[in-house]
């Protein structure tokens, strides 16, 4: 399959692309030249793409196995700094952009709400990227790692999306009406990008990694 | 036809004498007597509507005891009152709306079920998405950061109530987080930034 034709299946899959080192000017390479390429391997590229494009699809125990670990470490860690450096910013300056006609008090009370879910959002990827990433990566070396079991990750998966669904629901249903309908419109578009995309993302932490690594740490 | 209510003691003398005392009142009908909790009774459990239970804490292990009224929730909407057939501590039995014992004659056993159910009535599922002055107090204590039981208090109604209208404030509002509540309550001018310290 040529990489074009994959992005005509789902537009969502250029974010995975790029994600993963795929980037533009690909021509009519394929996938499994991509893959080859940037150095992943291809059933796990499109394990991830599959989750990505299909709502309710569930990876089999074969295609699991075959995984590689390492692959969806680097994913996920690629995930996060688009989060935090693009969407989440891409999202506040909307934020901003919507705000400017309020009075001060509106603005300065649904800006901490952001900046409180921004906080949230970069202590979740923190714990991730400190504790759970280079758990995961001991684990594949079969080397020392702390105390600590997938499971236990599994327990602190705070919620982040609540927090992003209030705010989707603050802007829709209860802006002053000084606002922009246009600026509102941007501002609720980019909730609906990031919400879908982390939701994705969340189930490649909870349906992949945390069964894969769980396996693992049951075979010793 | 009578308010539904549900019976759950190991004992069956317990349970026939309830029954007989809820039926004699002419208000209650009892809808099913259920002996324990095993996975067969909670599928019962599922299909019984009732608008109030009456459940023998010794049903519950001492280590789950404590939370039986929240286990109950997942099945029922109703009032749940405790039936004291052995000693239990103070503790776990306020989390019910009521609490019967064996030595209670009939008249304080049907006025301890219907002050339930009326207290129960206090936070019906309401309809239509305005929230009513009611909930606009409670989510008012919600921002201000209260706990439940704070609010409990402040109020005179029980945890369940309260908790029944948080539930409805969250189905109205669309909003699930505190602070997203807060900022509800704050761009509706509900409350002020001058209540923060």
């Amino acid at each position: 399959m040529k990489l074009a034709d994959l992005v005509e299946v789902d537009f969502n899959l250029l974010g995975v692309l790029s994600r993963l080192g795929i980037g533009f000017g690909f021509g009519d390479e394929t996938v499994e030249e991509a893959c080859a390429r940037t150095g992943i391997n291809t059933q796990t590229f499109l394990l991830i793409c599959n989750v990505y494009a299909f709502d309710g699809y569930t990876p089999s125990a074969e295609l699991l196995r075959e995984t590689d670990l390492r692959d969806i470490v680097r994913y996920l860690h690629q995930s996060h700094a688009y989060y935090m450096d693009v969407a989440v910013k891409a999202l506040a300056e909307a934020l901003q952009k919507m705000l400017e006609p309020c009075e001060e008090r509106r603005k300065s009370v649904i800006r901490s709400f952001f900046n409180q879910y921004k906080e949230e959002l970069a202590r979740h990827f923190e714990f991730e990227e400190k504790t759970v990433f280079p758990y995961v990566n001991a684990v594949l070396d079969r080397g020392p790692h702390a105390d600590f079991t997938i499971l236990q990750y599994e327990e602190n998966h705070t919620n982040v999306e609540e927090k992003l669904s209030d705010l989707k629901r603050i802007v829709m249903k209860y802006l002053p009406p000084e606002c922009d309908n246009r600026q509102i419109f941007d501002v609720l578009f980019y909730i609906h990008v990031l919400e879908q995309d982390l939701a994705k993302h969340t189930l490649i932490e909870d349906e992949i990694l945390v069964p894969v690594v769980g396996r693992m740490e049951d075979n010793g | 036809m009578g308010k539904q209510i549900l019976i759950i003691t190991p004992s069956v003398m317990a349970a026939r004498g309830l029954e007989s005392v809820l039926c004699d009142a002419g208000e209650f009908e009892v809808s099913g007597i259920l002996r324990d909790l095993s996975p067969a009774t909670q599928t019962r459990l599922h299909k019984l509507a009732a608008d109030a239970i009456i459940i023998d804490p010794s049903v519950f292990d001492y280590a789950s005891r404590a939370n039986a009224r929240a286990y109950l929730a997942e099945y029922s909407d109703g009032a749940v009152l405790a039936l004291l057939t052995a000693s239990a501590d103070e503790e776990s039995l306020k989390q019910y709306d009521g609490v019967i014992s064996l030595l209670d004659d009939p008249t304080a056993v049907v006025r301890k079920v219907r002050a339930a159910l009326e207290n129960r009535g206090d936070a019906p599922r309401t309809e239509g998405e305005e929230l009513s002055s009611r909930e606009k107090e409670i989510l008012v204590c919600v921002a201000k950061g209260m706990l439940n039981k704070e609010i409990a208090d402040r109020f005179n109604i029980s945890i369940y109530t309260v908790i029944t209208h948080r539930k409805n404030i969250t189905r109205k509002t669309g909003i699930k987080t505190v602070a997203g509540l807060t900022v509800y309550a704050l761009l509706n001018n509900l409350i002020d930034v001058g209540d923060f310290d």
